[in-house]
Order: C-alpha cells, then structure tokens, then sequence
C-alpha cells in the first residue's frame, strides 16, 4: 500500500485515537524495523489475551516485529490460541475454518498477484501446530508441493491449547495430555523435514528462546517466498498453561529444548541462497 | 496473452444482447458462461458429472480468458482457495458435485459469513452408501442455511443463462452473497440441448471490489486493522448479539436479492396454466418431467398447471401461496429420497394437507411422466389403490 492510504488529512488528524497516530508515525510501515528495535517503535500487535508466559504470544509478537514489509503483508491463519493477538494486528488478518489456511493462502496470493503483478504482496500463514501438522496437513504439504509463493510459520507449542490441553501431533511421545491417557503413542510428525522434501527453497527450526533467530529466519523465509517458492519457519513456542510449568519458565523451557530435540536448523536450496546473493539481502 | 474481448454492460449482456442458437451439452454451456463472465480464477477438483466442466473451463484458461486457473488437493481446499481468491478482490469460478459438496461442507457457511460473491456450480449426484454418481439432488437439502442463494437450472439454457446472471446478483452491493447454481448431473451435464448464446466475444465488466459491502482483503483498502473474518464467540452478550445481528443481516442480504432475481431471472418461480386447480410443483429436471406429465394429463382431459421454482434460496414463499391460492392438490416430484422440496412447500403453504410429497425416485431412476401423472390420477379417481 502507499502510505498516503493511512495518513490521515491534516483537518482529521486530531480526531483520531493516539494509538492510531503512534502507529502513523511511530509504526513499522515503509521502515526497516526488526527484532532489535523492538521497544523503539510502535508495534503492529502490542496487546493480546493470551495468558501468562504464552510462548505463542511471544512467537507472534517476534514474527509480527521481524515482517520485512508489514505495510504488505497479509496473515492467514486459522482457529487456535495463534488467533488471540493476531485478530487485534494493524494489518489483514483473516481465519476461517480450522487447518484450511494454506489454501486459502494459495488462492488469495494468486489473486493478489493477478490484482498487484508489479508488487510484493507477503501472503503469511501463522499458526499453530494443530492447524498445520493435523488437520491441515494435506493442504499445507500441498500447497508446498504446488510450489505457492507463501510463508507458513509454524507457533509449535506441542498442545491444542486453545481447546484444552489435547495432545496434537506435534507434541513430545509419552507426554501425558487430555486425549492422550497414557501418554502419547508415536513421535513427534517430522513437519520440518517434510518442509525439505516437499518443495520449500528455505525452512527454519528455531524457538522463542533465540529471537535474533527468528527474525532473521521470518525475514529470509518471507523474501525467498517473494520470488522462489514456499518457505516454512517453525518456531518452538512452550505453552506453561498446558505442558504444566511456571509461566516465568517459557524462555528457559524453549532454551533446553534447543540444546535437545529443537536445535536450530536452516535449509536453503541453491537457488534461493544464489537469490539472497545476488540481491544483497540478509 | 489473454483473449480481446469487449466489456458490456451486465442489461445488454444478459437481456438485449441477440443470442444465437447451439446445440450443446450442460457441461459445454457452463464453460460458455464463465468464458462471457469475465473471471479471474478458476480451481479445479475431479469429481463425476462435474469434471468436464472444469476441464472446459481449463480450456478456457490456457486460451487466456481466465488468468489463473489450477488443480486442487481435495474440495474443502478448492473452496479455501476460491475463498482465499475472492478475499483478495476477483471473481472466481469452481463447481463440484454430490460427495464432493460434502467434503467442502464447512466452507460454504464460510463464503456466506464473509460476504464473498462467489459463484460455484452443483453437478448433483446421489451421495454415499450405496454409492452412485447418477442424477439425485439430495445434496441441495444440505445447503439450504448454508446462507448461499441457490438456483435450480431445468435445462442446459438455464444453467447458462443461472450462472452468468448469478454473477450480476451476487455482486450486488446490498446481497454481495455467494451464489450456488445447481443441475441434475448427467441429465443436464451430459446431453446435448438448445442453447441460445450471445456473441462469444462480449463479457461482463470486470468485479470492483470497491462496491462491496466488506473491505478487501490486499492491505490497499483501509482500516488496514481489519480482521476478516471477526471471532465473535466470546462468552458474554455483546459477542452474542454481534454474532447474532451478522447473522440476521446475512438472511436480510438473501431477501434484498428477491428484486434483483426478479429483473435477471423474470422471477423466483414460473406458472404454467395459472388458473388450474392441480398443481405439478418442482425445480431442476423434474420440471421437463413435469411438462411433459401435463401433456399426459391433458389427453386424458385433466387440467392441470405447473409450478417452476428457479430460486430455492431465498424460496419464493408469497409468489407460492399466491399461486396456489386455488389448487386442491399439489404434487411435489422429486430426484431425491428427502423430499426436501416438499417440505420447503408444505411449510410456507396453509392447508398443506392439499401437498403431496411425491413421487420421487433416486439411486440413479429416471422419473417417467407417466409416474407423476399416476399420483394425480390416484389422488382423483381412487386412492392409493387405484390401478389404470
């Protein structure tokens, strides 16, 4: 969008609500904010329900910052405790029916490309674990293997959070979970390595507990998908709620986890490292 | 590269434009229609009768009159990505048929919450178990308050000239619904019919998303903080009546398209012989059975009329009683095990004793005229029992 489309005319300008005009002037639209100006600038989310010590709050809140051109960027995402801040972002968000979100990712980056060919419109899939590696598996392996230009990021807190506590396919073998009495059965389903055979140019696994990580992982994933082809960043994001541990925890949790089952790895294909070269983009 | 062709207006295109006569099948006069409709987008998903369209309309796209069209995974992700689509400001095509209806159940609701007017296509068919991919419509008594306007072609022209104007109706900035257009698979499908066309080379304007009545989805329409969709299902009142009053504007918006139905469809229903006492009443094909049960009945010196419903949704409640004002009995046949037009007739008529529910056939049968004309002849002369 230009930025005269939310630069309100002079004779309005008092009338409208202070956190709108902080977002105007001290927002992250048409600058280069990341990361590591969080607490400079006014933020595209800065309040939410979720509840205390919410990994998920905190790995939108690191994806919302890391967005390379938020005043672009559209979120899809779909039921689940991803919902709560995103529905309060200053941009398009839309959810519909539960795990759907890579198709309607798909069809709404073609039209968008019909409707804008001669700009970046960043088609964003962001949501949790249930929605992506349950019930929407088949739609987002396939909008992969259909090679759509969108990002799907992953907030893996290893639980269906938002329904009570029942054990999706993410969460960790032997945990005990609503749904799970005896604790779970099989593995956690290797979404990421699926990413790496299915299609992605660029798929991260990383945790709320490296934010410098995520960002650039949320950065790259969305340039490559721009120009490549899909890109999936998964983000490991300890729900205290549900998994039972002090809400003060999160950090700690996730930074164990690294050190085990969710060490930081990035793939890139050829091609999309050859793209970031030559364009000079980190 | 895509296909010159010249934007009229939707009066000339669908009322004045001279129309020359083919001889096609159903299957044939759909992609006719999306080739005059001016879509951006089309997704495809396999299913028997419908395949043929989509393949058509394919065709279409590798000739340039569409400018993307592909394949999807399944049909609930084909009616994502044709949400997905129309959120983002065009026009979109897709069609599917009886178990593939059910596998994108959950989406339609959707297309209605959101206000997209989107145009999707039923190929009825009978839906599992047993399993038959023959003509049955049992599958339209599942949409019914999905919140979608529903139309029933009887013939192939119907099916043309419903999904072109559905367009029109839908995009209407006070209805802006999605549209369902619903044939008899195969029956419509798979034969070859009349159908008067207008010249190949005219379409409709192009879908301005600025008329509609939601902001579009692109980050180029403000408020930029905009959720589409909202989730109102917090548990307090203000949630409750927020829901519930997007609700009720939906049901509003299906009741301000009557108007615009009337102009494009010349009405929700059609009468044959207004003044009769006994009424044939039915939509889709078994209208043609109907006439053709009429002309039976006349031989034999019965009179008797006949009532076309073209719009199931919104369901043409006054202009039905007002027909039926006179009639002593009313037959209802249909291509379902249902009867769900029956029910949609008996419940908005007085006297609704007068209805008979009947005879329907369904699991791949034909519906002889022979067979409805028997069910008046039995309800005149002699009860169930009675034998010609």
């Amino acid at each position: 969008m230009s930025n005269k489309i939310i630069t309100p005319v002079e004779e309005f300008a008092d009338l409208l609500p202070d956190e709108y005009k902080e977002l105007i002037n001290k927002g992250p639209f048409f600058k280069t904010k990341g990361i590591e100006d969080l607490g400079t600038f006014k933020e595209i989310i800065d309040e939410h329900p979720h509840c205390a010590g919410c990994g998920v709050a905190l790995g939108v809140r690191l994806t919302a910052a890391a967005l390379p051109s938020p005043e672009d960027t559209l979120i899809i995402g779909t039921p689940g405790c991803s919902f709560f801040g995103l529905s309060q972002a200053a941009l398009n968000y839309s959810t519909t029916a539960f795990g759907n979100q890579n198709a309607v990712a798909s069809g709404l980056k073609r039209m968008l490309t019909i409707r804008y060919p001669e700009q970046n419109k960043d088609v964003v899939v962001l949501v949790g674990d249930g929605g992506i590696a349950d019930i929407g598996l088949d739609l987002t392996l396939h909008s992969w293997f259909r090679r759509e230009k969108i990002t799907t990021i992953m907030v893996d807190n290893e639980v269906y959070g938002n329904t009570g506590g029942q054990e999706s396919g993410m969460s960790t073998q032997g945990k005990v979970l609503n749904m799970a009495p005896k604790g779970k059965l099989f593995p956690k389903l290797p979404v990421f390595d699926m990413a790496k055979i299915s299609g992605c140019a660029y798929a991260v696994r990383v945790t709320v507990a490296s934010p410098q990580k995520v960002g650039r992982a949320v950065r790259k994933a969305i340039l490559i998908a721009r120009e490549i082809g899909p890109t999936y960043v998964q983000i490991y994001t300890p729900c205290p709620t549900n998994l039972k541990f002090p809400p003060n925890q999160t950090v700690k949790i996730a930074k164990e986890a690294e050190k085990d089952y969710y060490a930081y790895e990035e793939f890139i294909t050829a091609e999309a490292q050859d793209y970031l070269d030559k364009n000079n983009l980190k | 590269m895509m296909i010159q062709q010249q934007v009229v207006d939707a009066e000339y295109m669908l009322l004045q434009a001279e129309r020359e006569k083919t001889f096609i099948t159903g299957s044939e006069a759909v992609a006719e229609a999306v080739k005059r409709a001016n879509v951006d987008m089309a997704v495809a998903y396999p299913i028997t009768p419908q395949s043929e369209s989509m393949h058509l309309i394919g065709e279409l796209y590798a000739k340039g009159y569409l400018k993307d069209y592909y394949r999807g995974e399944n049909e609930f992700a084909v009616m994502a990505s044709i949400h997905g689509a129309s959120l983002g400001g065009g026009r979109v095509f897709t069609a599917t048929s009886g178990p593939g209806t059910l596998r994108a159940m959950e989406m339609f609701p959707v297309w209605a919450g959101s206000r997209q007017p989107i145009v999707c296509a039923f190929m009825c068919r009978g839906v599992s178990l047993p399993p038959s991919i023959q003509p049955e419509n049992i599958e339209m008594s599942m949409l019914l308050d999905t919140g979608m306007l529903m139309f029933h072609a009887e013939t192939a022209q119907d099916f043309f000239d419903m999904i072109l104007k559905a367009y029109v109706i839908a995009e209407q900035p006070e209805v802006h619904l999605p549209v369902g257009v619903f044939a008899d698979g195969f029956l419509v499908t798979h034969t070859r019919d009349q159908v008067k066309l207008p010249p190949e080379n005219l379409k409709l304007p192009a879908y301005d998303p600025g008329c509609a009545p939601v902001p579009v989805f692109d980050m180029e329409t403000p408020p930029m903080r905009i959720t589409r969709d909202p989730l109102l299902n917090k548990s307090n009142f203000i949630s409750y009546a927020a829901n519930a009053s997007w609700h009720q504007e939906i049901l509003a918006a299906a009741d301000r398209a009557r108007k615009h139905i009337d102009r494009y469809l010349g009405g929700l229903l059609e009468v044959v012989n207004p003044n009769a006492k006994i009424f044939i009443v039915a939509s889709g094909t078994a209208v043609s059975q109907s006439r053709e049960a009429l002309r039976h009945l006349e031989k034999e010196g019965i009179e008797a009329g006949l009532i076309k419903i073209k719009s199931i949704r919104p369901f043409p409640e006054s202009e039905l009683v007002k027909a039926t004002a006179n009639a002593d009995l009313i037959v209802v046949p249909e291509f379902n095990a249902g009867g769900w037009l029956a029910r949609e007739i008996k419940a908005v008529l007085d006297h609704n004793s007068r209805v008979v529910s009947g005879p329907r056939v369904f699991g791949g049968m034909t519906l002889p005229p022979e067979l409805i004309a028997k069910e008046i002849k039995q309800r005149l002369y002699g009860g169930v029992n009675h034998v010609e």
